[in-house]
């Protein structure tokens, strides 16, 4: 069992984060952007060419992270891969030991720099999670056999900022029936939305089925969270917050402010299992960030038991 | 059957497609996938997103509702959730996981897939997959 899986079920709190997209440097640039994230962070987001942008695949960067002791979190979109080679993926993953997994729908070629791109949605992001549950449940979508199964931690993504919101959390839920484990929730800058979704979920006793993990961003300049705002789909950065950051004096500073307090309040949320990281900085910002929040490095939450911070 | 039968079979079906598509392009802008869900999804064909969706929204859709993929058109799903909503039958289905799409169904009717039973049949690991012990 995977560890990230080993500590869900124990209901300890557990730390995710984004690799940073590789694209040339080879293992040793996997190496160095993972090494100031090692103390914190219990799994890595092996991210499958985000924002509809080509870099090194997921899987490879999954193998590159089991190989230097790490563990992969590997993403797959229904975007550029049919079912047959969904499917390929994920069984060619297990067989190289990766179990931690993350089905997504994906954003549309449209948001990325190869706008000419065949978009392939053969499946949907709640049919790849049902897809990944069969496959451990030792089938193929055909129905072939597959011996023996594989073993997935498989989760998935939702996005609490996006409409319809109202009807988010059931699709969060329909997730949770088709098979995720836990939810990675995208960015949101809009701390209410996020509150509204987690108590929805709650209320629908969906924390206790499905891991809910809030995701962070430290971003370093107003520039960067103008091109968030303005490109990346499904997240929304109200206007006060981007003047905030635009009239500090420190930007790079502000931009850690604002994580820290929308990771606070976060934190603060009814069942929440944990909190994923993407930092955009030079330096640890994640370390510094935990550090910050009173999240303990990760061999003291192992040897202290630290608990997901559940109000029951 | 003789070679005749076989041939008119195939006429009434071409026929029968193109009724239906006459019908259902107009009133749902449908697209013909054979394996229709309208009932389930508040009457709003899910094949007209642009990622083709059947099971909800994609994390895309922007602040007023509308899509990712084309700004101009209010998001297949925000509107689906609307309608079922307001629909006096079928109003639970929209939650229900949907199998993957039969591409070989393509422009085929839905009408008779439905009266055959086709547009039932799934793939045989899709059971394993979807069954929740």
């Amino acid at each position: 069992m995977s560890e990230l899986a080993r500590k869900l079920d124990a209901g300890a709190f557990v730390v995710t984060a984004e690799m940073p997209v590789i694209d040339g440097g080879g293992i040793s640039e996997v190496l160095r952007q993972l090494e100031p994230m090692r103390p914190y962070v219990d799994a890595y987001n092996a991210t499958d060419n985000p924002a509809a942008h080509a870099h090194a695949s997921s899987l490879a960067v999954s193998l590159a992270l089991l190989r230097a002791g790490a563990e992969p979190i590997m993403q797959l979109s229904c975007r550029d891969r049919n079912r047959l080679a969904l499917q390929a993926d994920l069984v060619g993953a297990s067989m190289h030991g990766v179990e931690n997994v993350s089905c997504m729908t994906g954003d549309d070629v449209g948001a990325g720099d190869e706008p000419q791109a065949k978009r392939v949605f053969d499946l949907d992001g709640p049919q790849l999670i049902a897809l990944a549950r069969g496959l451990t449940r030792g089938r193929y979508l055909s129905g072939r056999a597959l011996v023996p199964a594989p073993r997935f931690v498989i989760g998935a993504v939702e996005n609490p900022g996006a409409p319809p919101l109202e009807h988010r959390v059931r699709r969060a839920a329909k997730k949770a029936l088709a098979g995720a484990r836990f939810l990675q929730l995208q960015l949101c800058f809009r701390p209410e939305l996020l509150e509204r979704f987690i108590s929805a979920a709650f209320e629908l006793g969906l924390c206790e089925r499905v891991a809910l993990i809030p995701s962070v961003c430290i971003l370093r300049s107003a520039r960067a969270m103008r091109f968030v705002a303005e490109h990346v789909p499904g997240i929304e950065v109200p206007a006060s917050t981007l003047a905030r950051v635009e009239q500090a004096p420190d930007a790079e500073e502000e931009c850690f402010e604002l994580a820290f307090e929308l990771a606070s309040h976060a934190l603060a949320q009814p069942g929440v299992a944990g909190l994923h990281f993407i930092s955009f900085r030079k330096d640890a910002g994640i370390a510094k960030l935990c550090a910050r929040l009173g999240i303990p490095p990760r061999s003291e939450r192992e040897s202290d038991g630290h608990r997901a911070p559940l109000a029951v | 059957m003789s070679a005749g039968e076989v041939v008119a079979e195939g006429v009434a079906a071409k026929l029968l497609a193109r009724v239906e598509h006459a019908i259902k392009g107009p009133l749902w802008g449908c697209q013909m996938c054979g394996q229709c869900v309208l009932h389930s999804t508040g009457l709003t064909c899910p094949m007209t997103c642009p990622k083709t969706l059947r099971n909800g929204p994609c994390g895309g859709v922007r602040p007023d509702g509308h899509c990712e993929v084309r700004p101009e058109m209010r998001c297949v799903w925000v509107k689906a959730y609307e309608r079922a909503d307001r629909l006096p039958l079928w109003r639970e289905h929209i939650d229900e996981l949907r199998p993957p799409v039969d591409r070989r169904l393509e422009g085929s009717s839905s009408w008779l897939n439905l009266l055959s039973g086709r547009d039932r049949e799934r793939p045989a690991g899709w059971e394993a997959a979807e069954a929740h012990v």
